[in-house]
């Protein structure tokens, strides 16, 4: 399963004709490019993708990718995905989502395409808000957002993406944002991962939710409030004079200064990312205290629901002929003669 | 002729003068849920079948799996009807109610002929059983069913004392009990055991003692009869088979029968088929038999709620398979805005509605035919699907198979509505030759269908269907979704003229497939005249039952039984206004009397039901005589 002879194609192959009708300067802009520009690399068939997603901004997303592309119903997108997949296992199926598709309407197919871990790239756009309803507050909205539905400040407390996606049993987390550069890192990480890839983009709505997440994207602030997190590397940031380590009596993670680049010294975890504990950890860590980890942060990949699924079908009618004729009359019959 | 003709229950027991065998025979087995009283009752049905008997059934249980022992509500029966002529019902008043507590007696016992013959297990008619089914005294002893004929033994303590030899625990050991009661109703109408001890023995592969006391059970019961004959209160009675049409049979279940027919309607299609279900009283069955079916390219999916598993058959569906779902009518609900995306996308997909008491959860092992508008209005926006109702279980099969036939033709969704009754019960069946059916092969679009090599995958064929793109198709990449699109590129399209244009295709491509399908016929009498009973789904039996009886008192009143809900048969409207009376028998406040009304401006009477029971002969019957009054 995507194991194909990768095909050649340019960033200009997966446009399509149609005119992009998202607001000026939406993030989501960025995001389709840098799908535009990892598809290439990844040597992907425009004939051999399909792009499912909901209904929101994000799920307009597969207008504009010139592959197969199903634009379903709110929050469905990952059943239709299933469905794809288990009908044909070699076509490469990307999920297109938001924070309101995905987390709120669609909570529970969330959960289930995740657990059964089908193959398949989930990308969640959350921009904290809904889009295309015109601004109300969504599942991700800090507490206290001010919207048209809560105008007092909303007071439910927001689900994280990433910690439900692993606490439904993902085995492929990871987080990046619309502008980032290391975004089609991300993307391509995940196309390897062999099950179903979780990645939360953040996303700025420049209608409704304008620069909610400069406190950690803003030029200034990126060195500072971004850890990276890199499989076999230290978890550093602020430019490896900040880490993280364990507080082993606590059980919980804490920054800690790094002193002339000697991470080792001041205790600084190397990052595994197929260490689960640590992956919680990291997507649990409380922004502000913390900085906001980014990168892939767990991928330890287990058998995909569609192989595992067909392989039993495959073992089932191995010696059984498809004689219809033979089924019906099958079982305790009787003759009436002529 | 099923109960018209018996010759009353005297000539079951020997009290009487022994009259000639009766043509027909109703009976019913209840007890508590756990007594295993449809087991019983589908063994019954297994050797009455084998005995050539035609028959009809009707499992009624509570839904409650395991419902307090000895409750009123707990209580789950088995109706057979059976005999040597044509059988359509499941009979209206039984014959004989075997009894296996007092509760059981007290629920069944009003349905009983009268004159009918009780069999109760008196060994369960203690303080105890008494008390929870709210009987002041013991019916057995009080006098108070003298109306009927009464035979009660301790069947409890007769199996204990069969299986004994086999040293089971006592709990165990009453389990039997049902093998006990089924042997005594085998020896009561000159059944052959033989199959049965095969079947106890395969069930009981991996428990010979088991087996053997089930089977000992059996005997004894069977060896009971004959003594009890001897003694003088019952009487074997031999039905003789029925004259029927030359070939093999079976008995079938319509969740048997639907599973086959989605199989066939597959194979003829040239399709694997996708089925995504959720579990649900009383549409479950179709899955677990589909499971059991994968050598013949079924691939099937338990999904985690009702509309991923229609939205996961769509999606199989823009893969290229089969999709189908299934489900009864809170689970048709749920799926009701994917069914919108299956119109709006116009991809083939075939929904199953078991239909059973509503609203809401209703009566989930009750029968109904309340979903009619549901399944022909029941959707947002202009988005008309076909219906199809099937009308029995051996039905069933040929209505999966046009359901399919339908859907990929058409590319549309297709609704097949039965119900509660078709999927449980169980009828004799002419085993089909797939053979002779007509293969209709689905031709995927290969190549561009545009100019210049452009896809156009909404350009539509002259049965006004789009083609089927199967993902993954080389060069054929296009998107296709729920909002409006352009007529011919399915790019999203909101200009006045495309919305008007595909509301007008997606309408006139349904309304078109009334020319594929057969015109009305007339079930039983003539085109035209005084009064017709026009019927849909499983009221068919007692439908052509009551008809049949009215017309040998020669009334004139005819039988049409429709197939195709929407759209209907072309000639649909002309034949029904060659009667000066048309009445809708229906298990609803009725609604196919109003989308008659609706149609053809004709006016068409209701006759109702809505006890969760199927309609009775002479219920219909009595409607006739008012009719035609």
């Amino acid at each position: 399963m995507n194991d194909l002879t990768p095909i050649k194609t340019t960033l200009k192959d997966w446009e399509t004709d149609q005119e992009v009708r998202w607001c000026p300067g939406c993030g989501d802009y960025a995001i389709l490019k840098a799908v535009q520009r990892t598809l290439p690399e990844l040597g992907c068939d425009p004939s051999n993708t399909v792009f499912v997603s909901g209904i929101g901004c994000s799920s307009r997303f597969p207008y504009y990718i010139e592959s197969y592309g199903f634009h379903t119903i709110h929050g469905r997108a990952p059943a239709f995905a299933t469905g794809i997949k288990l009908a044909n296992p070699d076509l490469d199926v990307w999920l297109i989502t938001g924070d309101g598709d995905g987390m709120s309407i669609g909570g529970n197919h969330t959960m289930h395409v995740i657990r059964r871990n089908l193959n398949t790239q989930i990308l969640l756009f959350n921009n904290e808000i809904y889009g295309l309803t015109k601004g109300q507050y969504s599942p991700t909205s800090r507490e206290g957002t001010h919207s048209p539905t809560t105008p007092l400040g909303s007071v439910d407390h927001p689900a994280s993406p990433c910690a439900f996606a692993l606490g439904a049993g993902g085995r492929f987390i990871a987080r990046s944002y619309d502008v980032s550069k290391d975004l089609p890192q991300v993307l391509k990480a995940a196309h390897a991962h062999k099950g179903a890839a979780f990645v939360e983009i953040f996303q700025n709505c420049i209608v409704y939710n304008k620069d909610r997440f400069d406190d950690f994207t803003a030029k200034p602030v990126v060195d500072a409030t971004q850890l990276w997190t890199r499989h076999g590397e230290p978890l550093l940031f602020a430019k490896g004079t900040r880490g993280i380590a364990l507080d082993a009596a606590a059980l919980k993670l804490k920054v800690v200064d790094v002193i002339d680049g000697d991470w080792q010294a001041a205790g600084v975890m190397v990052h595994d990312q197929t260490n689960r504990g640590l992956a919680h950890l990291l997507v649990e860590m409380p922004f502000g205290l913390f900085p906001m980890a980014l990168g892939v942060i767990y991928d330890d990949p287990r058998p995909t629901f569609e192989s595992v699924l067909l392989g039993q079908d495959v073992k089932a009618r191995a010696g059984k002929s498809a004689d219809l004729g033979k089924l019906l009359a099958k079982g305790q019959t009787w003759t009436v003669a002529d | 002729m099923a109960t018209a003709t018996i010759d009353g229950p005297q000539g079951l027991t020997g009290g009487h003068d022994a009259p000639a065998a009766p043509e027909a025979v109703v009976v019913r087995f209840a007890g508590d849920s756990g007594d295993g009283m449809q087991l019983t009752g589908g063994q019954f049905t297994l050797s009455t079948a084998l005995a050539g008997n035609d028959l009809s059934t009707f499992p009624d249980f509570p839904a409650e799996i395991r419902a307090p022992q000895g409750t009123l509500f707990g209580v789950s029966a088995f109706q057979i009807n059976f005999g040597s002529t044509e059988i359509e019902t499941a009979g209206d008043q039984p014959d004989v109610l075997i009894a296996m507590n007092p509760a059981a007696l007290k629920v069944n016992l009003d349905a009983l002929k009268v004159g009918g013959l009780i069999i109760a297990d008196s060994g369960e008619f203690n303080k105890r059983n008494l008390e929870k089914a709210k009987y002041d005294a013991n019916p057995l002893e009080d006098g108070s069913l003298e109306r009927w004929q009464l035979l009660s033994f301790d069947i409890s303590a007769l199996t204990l004392q069969a299986v004994k030899p086999f040293g089971l625990g006592n709990k165990e050991a009453l389990r039997c009990k049902n093998m006990w009661t089924l042997g005594l109703a085998l020896w009561m109408f000159d059944r052959d055991r033989a199959p049965l001890i095969e079947w106890l023995r395969g069930k009981f592969i991996k428990n010979h003692v088991l087996a053997d006391a089930n089977i000992a059970a059996l005997n004894a019961g069977h060896a009971y009869g004959e003594t009890a004959e001897l003694a003088g209160p019952l009487r074997q009675t031999h039905i003789p088979a029925v004259a029927s049409e030359p070939g093999l049979y079976r008995t079938v279940t319509g969740a048997e029968s639907i599973s086959y027919g989605l199989v066939a309607g597959a194979q003829l299609a040239e399709l694997p088929m996708f089925f995504g279900g959720y579990p649900i009283t009383p549409a479950s069955s179709i899955l677990h038999n589909l499971v059991k079916l994968k050598e013949f390219g079924v691939t099937t999916f338990q999904a985690e709620d009702e509309i991923a598993a229609i939205c996961s058959a769509i999606g199989a569906a823009y893969a290229g398979h089969l999709g189908v779902t299934s489900s009864s009518g809170p689970g048709i609900a749920l799926k009701t805005e994917a069914m919108g995306l299956a119109v709006m996308t116009e991809l083939p997909l075939v929904i199953v509605n078991s239909q059973r008491g509503g609203p809401s959860t209703g009566l989930p092992t009750k029968t109904e035919q309340s979903d009619l508008y549901q399944a022909v209005y029941g959707r947002n926006g202009d988005a008309p699907i076909p219906v199809i109702a099937a009308r029995s279980p051996g039905d069933a099969f040929d209505c999966a198979i046009e359901a399919v036939r339908v859907a990929v033709h058409y590319m549309t969704p297709v609704i097949l509505l039965t119900d509660g009754y078709i999927a449980n019960a169980a009828e004799p069946w002419k085993v089909p030759d797939p053979s002779t059916y007509t293969p209709f092969p689905v031709t995927f679009l290969e190549q561009p269908n545009g100019p210049d090599g452009q896809v156009l995958p909404y350009a539509r064929n002259d049965k006004g269907a789009r083609p089927w793109i199967k993902a993954g198709t080389p060069g054929l990449m296009h998107r296709i979704g729920g909002i409006e699109k352009n007529p011919l590129t399915g790019n999203i399209d909101y200009a006045p003229a495309s919305h008007q244009i595909m509301t007008d295709a997606r309408k006139a491509k349904i309304d078109g497939i009334a020319k594929s399908i057969p015109p009305q016929d007339v079930t039983l009498g003539e085109a035209g005249g005084k009064l017709v009973l026009v019927g849909w789904g499983s009221t068919f039996g007692a439908i052509h039952q009551a008809v049949r009886r009215a017309r040998k008192r020669g009334l004139d009143v005819s039988h049409v039984h429709v197939r195709h809900i929407w759209p209907m048969p072309e000639n649909l409207g002309d034949l029904l206004r060659g009667y000066e009376k048309v009445l809708v028998p229906e298990m609803n406040t009725g609604q196919f009397k109003t989308v008659l009304r609706d149609q053809f401006l004709i006016d068409a009477r209701p006759l109702t039901k809505t006890s969760g029971q199927p309609f009775t002969i002479a219920e219909i019957e009595a409607a006739i005589d008012a009719a035609l009054a």
